[in-house]
């Protein structure tokens, strides 16, 4: 199945909002998980089933899935750290399918930096052992959470036993062999947090996101600067022109063509509010050596922005969506050029996928 | 048997009465009850490492158990215990 431009998936405060475009009109209904925080939302493009990460809080984060396209859903025996790992799940962050060829393959990076997979489509999960020992032996520190978290996964298309993780603090990370070794890939980055700022890891990725038509292209949103790669993370090249190429915390990158991304700048690591208190998406073309600024149908002055899963892309790569800490959702038919306001009022949003 | 009173907030995950009767003499050991007829429900009281989620709370006769090692929290025979969502976790 393929990823459409008409159906948003959203995971906020208060539930899964499941909005759907027809005869050109959005329109947002009731949530499904009424009132439960959703950490994240996403459809498996395999066999359609919608995924949920639910962050209880009290209770403990947990899992939920539907099977029938989002009308009802069952909860889902949830990853939990084994004894050993001395560990406690504490955000169920992100949570990939796998490609086609592994049917009943799931990964969900977690905070407190583990990785899970499960290869039976949820009945069992397991801990990334090879990698959870370097969390631990590295001891990998928390950016945004108080934990190390993982909060991207992207499979290469060519290759399924290829993929790349983002964790916050420790970089990105990549695997040729189905996740039985991990390396860092950090040259290039400078994280100005720390005194070693070009160290092999510690570096905090806040969004990272494959090319889907030329996986050797990675697009990054990081602490300190945007980045990208064009030799499969072997090397990043700083992108990063002050004031709209900075910070800011979700990267989108075009379907088919690997030039174009997108960001939502905002003012600071210290001030983290929409540059000059307008919201906008810039754009570049040309893999990030000129951007330009949109801001046509977005509000100023405005003082929320998108969490690093609040902006997605859909399937034509001009169907665009933005969610926002305050529950503000917009939409682009025109690859962001301009803009329309879905809702001014839903819930937190955590994140935000075409479906 | 202690009769263990549940918060609403619990209901809302599984189908328990608002209290019910269980054989324990820690509260590990009532846990591990409520587990038995309630699967899943560990899980929401402890963490994977057996320890009381930090945000829930329990109350033994009247008293709020404040450490997170459930074996260590003795429970007398008739005695009562309350599971409520702690105002710490907002």
């Amino acid at each position: 199945m393929a990823i459409s431009n008409d159906r948003i998936l959203l995971g906020t405060r208060k539930g899964v909002f499941d909005v759907r475009r027809r005869q050109g009109h959005w329109r947002v209904d009731a949530p499904q998980l009424p009132g439960q925080a959703i950490a994240y939302a996403v459809r498996d493009p395999r066999n359609g089933s919608i995924w949920a990460s639910l962050d209880h809080g009290h209770w403990g984060c947990k899992l939920a899935r539907s099977k029938d396209d989002g009308a009802t859903y069952a909860d889902v025996e949830p990853p939990k750290y084994p004894e050993d790992a001395g560990a406690t799940a504490k955000y169920y962050w992100v949570i990939a399918p796998a490609p086609a060829d592994r049917p009943g393959e799931v990964w969900i990076g977690t905070e407190p930096g583990g990785l899970f997979s499960t290869k039976d489509d949820g009945a069992s999960w397991q801990l990334n052992d090879p990698l959870w020992k370097m969390c631990v032996e590295q001891k990998w520190q928390g950016g945004g959470r108080p934990g190390a978290g993982i909060h991207s996964i992207d499979f290469d298309p060519r290759d399924s036993n290829h993929a790349y993780l983002a964790i916050s603090c420790a970089g990105v990370v990549e695997t040729r062999d189905g996740g039985r070794s991990w390396a860092h890939r950090n040259a290039g980055m400078t994280s100005v947090f720390d005194p070693n700022s070009t160290m092999d890891f510690g570096h905090d990725p806040h969004c990272v996101v494959m090319a889907p038509s030329r996986p050797d292209v990675l697009w990054q949103a990081n602490h300190c600067g945007v980045y990208r790669t064009t030799d499969g993370a072997a090397s990043w090249k700083e992108l990063t022109k002050k004031p709209l190429v900075d910070f800011g915390f979700p990267v989108g990158v075009h379907p088919t063509n690997p030039d174009v991304a997108w960001l939502v700048p905002m003012q600071s690591d210290m001030v983290r509010t929409p540059v000059n208190a307008r919201l906008s998406v810039v754009r570049t073309d040309d893999g990030g050596e000129t951007w330009t600024e949109h801001v046509e149908g977005l509000p100023s002055p405005a003082y929320d922005f998108p969490f690093r899963h609040g902006f997605a892309v859909g399937g034509d790569g001009d169907s665009l969506a933005l969610g926002t800490t305050s529950g503000n959702l917009y939409t682009s038919d025109d690859g962001g050029r301009s803009w329309q306001c879905l809702s001014n009022s839903l819930p937190p949003i955590y994140s935000v996928r075409f479906a | 048997m202690a009769t263990v009173h549940f918060t609403p907030h619990l209901m809302r995950f599984f189908p328990l009465p608002p209290s019910c009767t269980v054989e324990g003499a820690s509260l590990l050991e009532l846990v591990q009850g409520l587990e038995s007829r309630w699967p899943g429900i560990a899980f929401y009281l402890l963490d994977e490492q057996r320890r009381l989620r930090e945000n829930v709370a329990f109350w033994i006769d009247g008293v709020r158990y404040l450490e997170r090692d459930p074996a260590r929290g003795t429970v007398a025979p008739e005695a009562t215990v309350h599971v409520m969502q702690a105002l710490s976790g907002g």
